[in-house]
């Protein structure tokens, strides 16, 4: 694996991305969202409701709002996945890039780098903005700083990498099955949905996503990633994309 | 060439000065002794019962441009997608630039020395033409200061240099095939693999396009056509295949025309009735004749001999003549006769 290789596949899929207006506006305009609105609501709640928040209930209700990184991090790259992939084929240009001196394992690295390191970056700023404005709402109610914390530490480390890279691996296996960038987002959607479903067993307390929870997650997802990584080197084989694809 | 040894030669660059005694080069003789840029042999690729390519044989010069044709789903493609190691071949053997193709070890050594225009253009339409060939170029690992001058060298020659930063997604088809020739050249590659370079294009395009594989057939560069426009390949090909899951025949196109047709005359009169064609049936015995209303062609070999000689039966039968005439067939004869001819055993 020549990793120069790699990141040429990676930065010329990244610089197309940038040219394509519903991409960055996800990439960017999700995390703004969760980042900016949720220190805002909590804001209003705390301080212009009138509602009396109890500090106890507080610290469930921000890390309810933390999780939203998770559920961002498994939509955002399915978007770019399936433009990097469908896209390709949707312009023929596959067979031209599977004609030059690289491997399949290199091209599909530098194009799962080229969902998963954005997806990331855009996960970690907009969380740090969200740390810092939650803090700056909530430290007078609380007594304390709430961010950094563990449960944070994980998600960002641990949980929302994995879970980025299982959206992007699963994108890859459903981009090998349709023909059109629209069909593979729609269907790649599906792939938020067991962490949307993670989330409500939480929120009504049946899985609590504590520190403990959410590292044995990651824990179980980085299997669940293992095994679809064994499944897209599979599929992205380049008799496969030529002859079966559709 | 030692099997399983990538070669790469010695060659002008795309655009170059041209080598000095070009009609030397050219020279059939030549090119029969040059080496084998592609050397095939029972090649087949099968895809569950459906067999597309079904034993292929065939070696290409150091130099020739070979065409291979045949009708659409004949194998065409699968055959370049073999042969350059895209997809795996189910049996047979074939060393394209001297690499074994199937040799995983060989894979990415055959890759940088052959050039390949697929049957899709395949460009990044949101990119300039300039990305798309820095792109490959970079993939190919040209250092950028070659990198820039190849691209600028083929942009110049293709007229696009001042186009280079404009998005191909609102280029022409023919400025788009340009483009994608342009990639498959960006790297120099001993071997260029063209998959129907005029198909879909308007007959301006086309001839910019055929044009412009003449300059690089008159650089000496080896070149494989995949085609159904038998005008091109007769205009272009030194040797063509014709293909139709198995190869039927190969050759130049003027030794399948002799071989598969022979040289016919034509002969036209005012009228015609059963006595004349019974008369001329006997005067122009042994030679083989075959009427289509008014119209007479009789298969002969040295027509210059025997023109004058049928011309004479023909008068002699008390046939008014108004038209007499060599024909030549053309390779769309040959290749309709072979494509439609039934296969052994059939």
């Amino acid at each position: 694996m020549r990793l120069s290789q790699v990141w040429i596949v990676a930065s010329h899929d990244l610089g197309l991305l940038r040219r394509r207006r519903s991409i960055t506006a996800g990439l960017v305009g999700f995390p703004i969202a969760v980042a900016v609105g949720f220190p805002l609501l909590v804001d209003y709640l705390l301080h212009r409701s009138g509602a009396a928040i109890p500090s106890s209930l507080l610290g469930g209700l921000i890390d309810s709002f933390s999780f939203f990184f998770v559920i961002g991090a498994a939509t955002i790259p399915v978007g770019i996945a399936s433009y990097s992939i469908v896209g390709e084929k949707v312009e023929k240009s596959l067979e031209p890039l599977l004609a030059t001196p690289t491997t399949d394992g290199e091209i599909l690295l530098g194009k799962t780098l080229a969902a998963l390191l954005p997806t990331i970056l855009a996960v970690w700023a907009g969380a740090t903005l969200f740390m810092i404005l939650m803090d700056r709402v909530t430290s007078k109610t609380l007594g304390y700083l709430y961010f950094p914390n563990w449960e944070m530490a994980v998600i960002l480390l641990a949980l929302a990498p994995l879970v980025a890279l299982f959206a992007v691996e699963a994108s890859i296996l459903i981009s090998s099955r349709v023909s059109d960038v629209r069909s593979a987002q729609q269907l790649s959607a599906l792939v938020f949905f067991p962490f949307v479903l993670l989330y409500v067993l939480g929120e009504i307390g049946v899985v609590p996503l504590d520190t403990t929870n959410l590292l044995y997650i990651s824990g179980a997802l980085a299997l669940v990633v293992l095994g679809l990584f064994a499944l897209s080197r599979e599929t992205f084989q380049r008799d496969n994309i030529l002859t079966r694809w559709q | 060439m030692r099997p399983g040894k990538c070669v790469v030669r010695s060659r002008p660059p795309v655009g170059g000065p041209r080598p000095q005694a070009l009609e030397v080069l050219f020279d059939p003789a030549v090119l029969r002794a040059g080496p084998q840029m592609i050397d095939a042999e029972g090649l087949t690729k099968t895809f569950g019962d459906l067999t597309a390519v079904d034993r292929v044989s065939l070696r290409v010069r150091e130099g020739e441009v070979f065409g291979l044709l045949g009708p659409n789903g004949a194998g065409k493609t699968t055959t370049v997608r073999m042969l350059t190691s895209l997809i795996s071949k189910s049996s047979g053997s074939a060393t394209v630039a001297g690499c074994e193709v199937g040799n995983a070890r060989d894979e990415l050594r055959l890759r940088r020395q052959i050039g390949i225009l697929p049957e899709n253009v395949g460009l990044y339409e949101a990119a300039s033409a300039y990305q798309n060939l820095e792109y490959f170029g970079r993939l190919q690992g040209l250092d950028a200061a070659t990198l820039r001058g190849n691209i600028e060298r083929l942009l110049r020659m293709m007229e696009l240099w001042e186009k280079r930063d404009l998005p191909v997604g609102s280029y022409s088809k023919g400025m788009k095939q340009k483009v994608a020739i342009a990639r498959a050249l960006v790297h120099d590659p001993v071997l260029l693999f063209l998959d129907e370079p005029t198909a879909n294009l308007d007959p301006e395009a086309a001839k910019t396009v055929r044009d412009f594989i003449l300059e690089l057939k008159r650089e000496r560069r080896t070149i494989f056509l995949n085609t159904h426009h038998l005008d091109e390949a007769e205009r272009i090909c030194d040797r063509v295949g014709i293909l139709r899951t198995r190869l039927l025949r190969v050759g130049s196109p003027e030794q399948l025309r002799a071989e598969l047709w022979g040289n016919r005359t034509l002969v036209r009169f005012a009228s015609v009735s059963e006595p004349l064609q019974a008369a001329l049936r006997d005067r122009l015995a042994p030679r083989h004749l075959e009427w289509q209303g008014r119209t007479l062609l009789v298969e002969v070999r040295d027509a210059e001999r025997e023109n004058p000689e049928i011309a004479e039966a023909v008068l002699a039968a008390g046939g008014k003549l108004t038209e007499l005439s060599a024909l030549a067939p053309s390779l769309e004869d040959v290749y309709l006769k072979l494509i439609h001819e039934k296969e052994p055993g059939a």
